[in-house]
């Protein structure tokens, strides 16, 4: 099981486009991935668009991102990487 | 040859091909026998509403920008949401048919959406019912989104305000419909579209009729479907003559209202929306007597802005050149009742939360009307005129409501014009205190409709009533009588905006009475000149 934690930059919080193109990319993701805002007790299936906007996750929420399966090593830096390039 | 039968509501011949418009199926929780079958409608459902929304994002994105298509993206990515698509997968195998499945499922997330704490959030419930209600419609076949190739005959159960907005009116050669009332608002509709046209038909409304010809013929109220040679030979002649009466009210184009005696009357039009602006202009009224607000509310899912009302408003100012304009504020509640205006079910709508009501206790709404209206005075010449109006007290508190909101514009450096402040006298309260109205507004505009309903106790929408429903109710000539004389005694002008005032039989009458405006459907103008000029009064 690999995770990390990030905080969230961008004014909207986790809103509808890019979570559907984390959603997409996640797809073709082995492993299974949640996030979660453990501040809010919120939890969610990341590859689940829905779910994850209703979080409702704002800006400056920190969110954990856990990834558990065969490729999680990979899994886990790409998500990273896309965190940072669009939240 | 098939031939029927209905009530006119306006007159002329219309012959053309028939387009059947069907209603929305009713979504029920009908049970399906093949669940794999099911399974796979709704799949091509999907693929089609996926097909669907690409068209919509591309258009979108060519003709309004990238915000709005960045939402119709969104559609997109909610249509292969697995929770949205699961839920709906799984009522399907339980054995519900895919529309229900949809509807529900649509519905439960939709729901959970607008409850969030997330203006953002919220605001993607209307997405994902939007995304639904596409499903279904492709589900239930409603799908085949209306449209005409050729000017035709529109045959229907009813039609509602929503949607005749989507209809190409270009198109429309006549209404057949089966229910309706005389003031309803497909009536209402060919009045002011000056099309013949019957409501109340007995006729059978199946898809079959699509493309078959028919005869409208507003005069007698019969219609023909595959009309044999004679019916069509005489109805020919019958259509010229028709053309010729029209002819003959063309030598009043242009002229002033004025009888005989040099008595001078303003003949106005009734309009629903700028797109009636065209028939004004053809039917040579001299002004707008009534623009109603509801069109700017219909058939969408929130409030519009500021911004879109003055657009609207500004141009009908600004196209009828220095002309009268008279604005009738928000008249909704009743029968023209509007979703997000989230209005609570009333036992009895007709005496209910309507009209001013609604704007005097929610300010918000008529706050960003009045002020869409007060900017729209700079482009010409402005009336606002206030529905429902019951007491003294009401005009009273409208008007010191106008009062801050000019002063509020002018603080802001907006440039007004002078707009005059009246109030329709609807009911039997404002008709029998109008001496003491008169001293509070500019004007008085006579709405006969609800006028005649309230006063006679008569459900306008009843069909079982017609025939104790008399327009010329002895009641309702004394309080138009009391209506222009108590307007006249303080000084201020008085019209009629009900159908009433197009009743050529009772020209003569409110000649005498006085009243300084008719204001009619805007086909109707010609044929009133025509009776002022040639009034013996």
């Amino acid at each position: 099981m690999k995770s990390f934690d990030y905080v969230i930059k961008d004014e909207l919080g986790i809103h509808a486009r890019p979570a559907g193109i984390l959603v997409k990319k996640l797809a073709a993701v082995k492993s299974s991935v949640t996030i979660a805002v453990k501040a809010k007790d919120k939890s969610a299936d990341a590859k689940r668009l829905m779910a994850v906007m209703k979080m409702a996750v704002k800006q400056g929420d920190t969110v954990t991102v856990t990834v558990e399966g065969e490729d999680e090593d990979a899994a886990v830096a790409e998500i990273e990487q896309f965190f940072k390039e669009n939240f | 040859m098939i031939k029927g039968n209905g009530r006119p509501v306006y007159e002329g011949v219309a012959i053309g091909r028939i387009y059947v418009l069907s209603k929305e199926h009713e979504i029920t929780n009908t049970k399906c026998s093949d669940i794999e079958k099911e399974l796979e409608r709704f799949h091509q459902a999907q693929e089609k509403a996926k097909e669907e929304l690409g068209v919509l994002y591309d258009k979108t994105l060519r003709e309004i920008g990238e915000e709005q298509a960045a939402i119709i993206e969104v559609q997109s990515l909610f249509l292969e949401d697995l929770d949205y698509i699961e839920g709906i997968e799984d009522m399907i195998k339980s054995g519900s048919d895919a529309a229900f499945s949809v509807h529900e499922i649509g519905d439960a997330q939709a729901t959970a959406f607008a409850s969030l704490d997330d203006e953002y959030m919220k605001a993607r419930a209307t997405d994902i019912r939007d995304i639904s209600d596409r499903l279904i419609r492709i589900l239930t076949g409603a799908d085949q989104s209306f449209r005409m190739d050729e000017p035709g005959i529109i045959v229907s159960e009813d039609l509602t305000p929503s949607e005749t907005v989507s209809l190409d009116k270009d198109k429309i050669l006549a209404f057949v419909i089966r229910q309706g009332s005389s003031n309803s608002h497909t009536a209402i509709l060919a009045r002011v579209m000056n099309i013949p046209s019957l409501i109340r038909t007995d006729i059978d409304i199946d898809s079959a009729l699509n493309g078959r010809t028919m005869i409208v013929d507003g005069f007698e109220g019969n219609y023909y479907i595959d009309p044999d040679d004679e019916t069509m030979a005489q109805m020919l002649e019958k259509k010229k003559s028709a053309g010729e009466y029209k002819a003959e009210l063309e030598k009043f184009r242009g002229f002033e209202s004025v009888t005989k005696k040099g008595q001078h009357v303003s003949l106005f039009a009734n309009i629903g929306s700028p797109d009636d602006l065209k028939y004004v202009i053809s039917g040579d009224a001299e002004g707008i007597g009534l623009l109603r607000s509801e069109f700017l509310y219909l058939g969408r899912d929130d409030f519009p802005t500021e911004d879109e009302l003055f657009e609207a408003y500004r141009k009908v100012v600004e196209t009828m050149g220095g002309k009268k304009v008279v604005i009738r504020t928000l008249d909704i509640g009743a029968d023209k009742k509007v979703d997000y205006f989230n209005l609570a079910a009333e036992e009895n709508p007709a005496l209910g939360y309507r009209g001013i009501r609604i704007c005097l206790t929610q300010r918000d709404i008529f706050r960003t009307q009045l002020r869409a209206i007060y900017r729209s005075s700079a482009y010409g010449k402005v009336a606002i005129m206030f529905p429902m109006i019951i007491s003294v007290s009401e005009v009273r508190a409208i008007k010191e409501f106008c009062a801050e909101i000019v002063k509020e514009l002018e603080g802001e450096g907006v440039c007004l014009n002078p707009v005059e402040l009246g109030i329709m006298i609807e009911t039997p309260a404002a008709a029998l205190i109008s001496d003491l109205l008169a001293k509070e507004v500019d004007f008085f505009s006579v709405g006969t409709n609800d006028l005649t309903q309230y006063t006679l106790a008569i459900d306008r929408q009843n069909e079982k009533l017609d025939s104790f429903y008399d327009p010329h109710h002895e009641a309702i000539m004394r309080f138009l009588a009391l209506i222009a004389s108590n307007a006249h005694k303080e000084g201020i002008w008085a019209g009629i905006c009900g159908e009433l005032a197009g009743d050529l039989s009772l020209t003569d009458e409110f000649l005498k009475m006085g009243y300084d405006e008719l204001s009619v459907a805007p086909s109707r103008v010609l044929a009133l000149r025509k009776n002022v000029i040639e009034s013996e009064v």
